[in-house]
C-alpha cells in the first residue's frame, strides 16, 4: 500500500513535468500545425541555463530559473522568426526537417559548450519531509505545486486576458483571427515564447531529480508527442490530462511490470492508439 | 541529346573512378571510408524512395537499418549459419517486419506518420538495447564472420570488400533507377503530389504506399546487413535516432526526391566529415544549420538546385531562340 502511494506520488511528479512540456508543444501545434521536434532541445537548454546560472553566476535556484525562462523563451522566438516563419507556406515535410536541423544543432552546441558529461543540479529544496507516512523530498513537492500553479496561470491567461484569447482565436481559425484584426505574427511570437518558457520551467524543475546532459530532451520530447497525440493535437486540457496519465502509467508500470522496459510503455501506448485511431483520440476531424 | 550523352559520360566516368579507386589511392583508411559511404548511400536510397518520392517522412529508418544488421548478426553468431544465407535472409526479414509495421503506420498521415515512426524507431532501439538474451544488450554482437569465398574470390582483403560493396551499390542504383522510372515510381510521385488526386485517378494509394514502405525497409535492411558484414561488430547505438538523422541529413543535403541526391549528399558529407575529424562529435554544429538553411533556401538540396539552374538556363535559351526566330520572321515578312 505504501509502495503504491509512493509510486502514485512519483507519477504525479513525472506527470507534472510531462504536462508542462506537452503544453508548450501543443500550443505551438495549435497555432502553426508544426510538430516542433526541436522542443526537446529547448528543454535541454533550459536545464543547462539554470545549472550554469547557479554554478557560474551563483544565482539562487529560483532566480536562475527565471533567467532560464527568459533565455529559452527568446531562443524559441528566434527559432520561429528565423526558421518557421520563412517556411510558413512550404509543404509540411520541410517544417519537420528544419526542426530536426535545429534539434541537432542545439544538441551539438550544448555538448560543445558544456561538455557531454552528466551533471547534477543542486537544489535548496533538498529536505526530506514526512507526509501521511510517505517520505518525500521538498523538491518533488515543489515540482507538483509549481507545475499546477503554472498551469492555472496559463489557463487564466488564455481564457481571461485579451492577449491570451488571441492565441485561442488563432488556434481555432487562422483566417478568422486575421479577419477580426488579430496580428497573427505577434501571436505566433508570443506562443513560441510561452512554449519555450514552459520547456525551461519543466527542465529546471526536474533537473535536480534527474541529471543535466545534452541528450536529456530525447525521451521527454518523444513522450510529449505521445501525450499530445493521446490528448488531441492542439488541445490544452488534453495535454495536461495526457501528461498525468502517462506519468502514472509509467511509475506504476516501472514498479509492477518491468523497470527495464518502463520507457517503452509510452511508445507502445501511442502505437496502439494510432493503430486503432490514426488521427489520435479526441481529434477534431481532419488535420 | 547533348545532356543525355553528357549524363552517360558522367556515369561511365564515375563507374571507372569507382573501379580504379583502390589503385589510385592505395590507402586502407580511405578504402574503409568509401566502402562505408556505399553502404550509407544504399540506406539513403531506401529513405529517399519513401520520403522523397512518396512523401512520407519515416523516422524509423535507422531502426530498420539496425534490424538488418542484427538479423545477420544473430543468424551468424548465435545460430552459426553461413554468411551468404544470412545475408540473403537479413533484408527479407527486415522487409517482413517492415510490412507488418507499415500496415499500421500507413494508416496515419503527415505529422502523425513522422511521430509514429519516430516512436517505432525508439522501440526498436530499446528492444535491441534491453533484450540481452537475443541481441547481447549494450555489449552488442562480436565476431560476425567474413563473407565466405565464392569459388576463387575470397573476401579477406579490404580491397575485395570494397569491390563487393561497390558491386552491390551499383546493383541497387540500377534497381532504384528502374523503380523510379517505372509506372510504380510515377505512382509514388503522384501520391506525394496529391494523395486525394491519386486516389481519384484509380490508384490504390494504400497498396502503393505499403510497397514504397516495404521497399524502403528492404534497402535499409540490406545496408544494415552489409554494415554488419563489413564492420563485424554491432552494438545498440546503430539503432539510435542519430543514425536516422544522419541518413536524413545525407538525403536532404543531396536532394530529397532526386535520383542523384543520395549519392551526392552521402559522399559529400562523408568526405567532409573525414576532413573535419577534429569536429567528430560536433559535426552537427555545421550540418544542423546546413540542414535547416538548405530546406529554407533550396528544399531539394544540391541536386535540386543544379537541376533548377540547368532548367532555367535551358528555358532562357529557348526563349531567346524563339525571340530570334520571330524577329527573323518579321524581318523576312517586312
Amino acid at each position: 500500500m505504501e509502495l503504491l502511494l509512493q509510486q502514485l506520488f512519483n507519477g504525479l511528479t513525472i506527470g507534472s513535468v510531462y504536462a508542462l512540456v506537452a503544453l508548450g508543444l501543443t500550443l505551438v501545434y495549435g497555432i502553426l500545425h508544426i510538430p516542433n521536434f526541436a522542443h526537446g532541445a529547448l528543454y535541454m537548454v533550459g536545464g543547462y541555463i539554470t545549472l550554469i546560472m547557479m554554478t557560474e553566476a551563483g544565482l539562487h535556484y529560483i532566480l536562475a530559473m527565471v533567467v532560464s525562462i527568459c533565455v529559452v523563451g527568446l531562443l524559441s522566438v528566434l527559432m520561429e522568426r528565423l526558421v518557421f516563419y520563412p517556411l510558413r507556406h512550404s509543404p509540411p515535410i520541410q517544417d519537420k526537417v528544419a526542426a530536426i536541423g535545429i534539434l541537432l544543432f542545439l544538441e551539438a552546441l550544448a555538448q560543445f559548450i558544456w561538455g557531454a558529461d552528466y551533471r547534477q543540479m543542486s537544489t535548496p529544496f533538498g529536505q526530506v519531509v514526512e507526509v501521511f507516512g510517505l517520505t518525500l523530498t521538498l523538491q518533488r513537492i515543489l515540482i507538483v505545486f509549481a507545475a499546477i500553479a503554472v498551469m492555472i496561470l496559463l489557463y487564466w491567461f488564455l481564457k481571461k486576458t485579451f492577449t491570451g484569447s488571441t492565441i485561442i482565436a488563432m488556434a481555432q481559425n487562422r483566417e478568422g483571427a486575421q479577419l477580426v484584426g488579430i496580428n497573427t505574427h505577434k501571436v505566433a511570437i508570443l506562443t513560441f515564447f510561452i512554449a519555450g518558457a514552459l520547456a525551461a520551467i519543466g527542465a529546471s524543475l526536474t533537473s535536480p531529480i534527474n541529471l543535466v546532459f545534452p541528450g536529456m530532451g530525447h525521451l521527454v520530447i518523444l513522450k510529449a508527442f505521445v501525450i499530445i497525440i493521446i490528448g488531441g493535437m492542439g488541445s490544452i486540457p488534453g495535454a495536461i490530462l495526457g501528461g498525468y496519465i502517462l506519468g502514472f502509467t509509467e511509475s506504476l508500470g516501472a514498479t509492477y511490470l518491468s523497470a527495464d522496459y518502463k520507457d517503452i510503455i509510452a511508445f507502445v501506448l501511442l502505437i496502439l492508439i494510432l493503430s486503432i485511431k490514426p488521427q489520435g483520440i479526441f481529434s477534431k476531424g481532419g488535420v | 541529346m547533348n545532356i543525355l550523352t553528357n549524363k552517360k559520360v558522367i556515369i561511365s566516368l564515375l563507374i571507372v573512378l569507382g573501379i580504379v579507386f583502390p589503385f589510385i589511392i592505395p590507402n586502407l583508411y580511405y578504402l574503409h571510408i568509401m566502402t562505408l559511404a556505399f553502404i550509407w548511400t544504399i540506406a539513403v536510397y531506401g529513405l529517399n524512395l519513401l520520403a522523397g518520392y512518396t512523401g512520407y517522412l519515416s523516422l524509423a529508418h535507422g531502426g530498420f537499418f539496425a534490424i538488418g544488421a542484427y538479423v545477420i548478426g544473430i543468424l551468424t553468431v548465435k545460430l552459426e549459419m553461413g554468411f551468404w544465407l544470412s545475408f540473403l535472409l537479413a533484408p527479407l526479414v527486415t522487409m517482413f517486419i517492415g510490412l507488418i509495421i507499415g500496415l499500421f503506420a500507413l494508416r496515419t498521415k503527415e505529422h502523425f506518420f513522422a511521430i509514429y515512426t519516430l516512436c517505432v524507431g525508439y522501440i526498436i532501439y530499446l528492444v535491441i538495447d534491453k533484450w540481452e538474451g537475443l541481441t547481447g544488450g549494450v555489449r552488442g554482437l562480436i565476431g560476425i564472420p567474413l563473407p565466405e569465398a565464392i569459388g576463387p574470390i575470397s573476401f579477406q582483403s579490404p580491397t575485395a570488400q570494397y569491390y563487393l560493396a561497390f558491386i552491390i551499390f551499383l546493383l541497387v542504383v540500377a534497381v532504384i533507377y528502374r523503380i523510379v522510372h517505372s509506372l510504380t515510381g510515377r505512382t509514388f510521385v503522384a501520391i506525394r503530389n496529391s494523395e486525394d488526386l491519386a486516389l481519384s485517378l484509380g490508384i490504390s494509394t494504400k497498396r502503393n504506399k505499403l510497397l514504397a514502405f516495404v521497399l524502403s525497409t528492404f534497402f535499409a535492411g540490406l545496408a544494415g546487413a552489409m554494415y554488419a558484414g563489413f564492420i563485424r561488430f554491432i552494438g545498440p547505438e546503430i539503432a539510435y535516432t542519430t543514425i536516422t538523422f544522419d541518413l536524413l541529413t545525407y538525403m536532404i543535403v543531396g536532394g530529397i526526391g532526386t535520383f542523384a541526391g543520395p549519392i551526392v549528399g552521402t559522399f559529400l558529407i562523408v568526405i567532409i566529415s573525414q576532413n573535419l575529424q577534429f569536429l567528430q562529435d560536433y559535426r552537427m554544429l555545421i550540418f544542423g544549420p546546413l540542414l535547416t538553411l538548405l530546406i529554407i533556401f533550396s528544399p531539394r538540396g544540391i541536386v535540386g538546385f543544379i537541376q533548377m539552374q540547368l532548367y532555367q538556363r535551358k528555358r532562357k535559351k529557348q526563349e531567346s531562340l524563339a525571340y530570334k526566330n520571330r524577329e527573323e520572321e518579321t524581318n523576312a515578312g517586312g
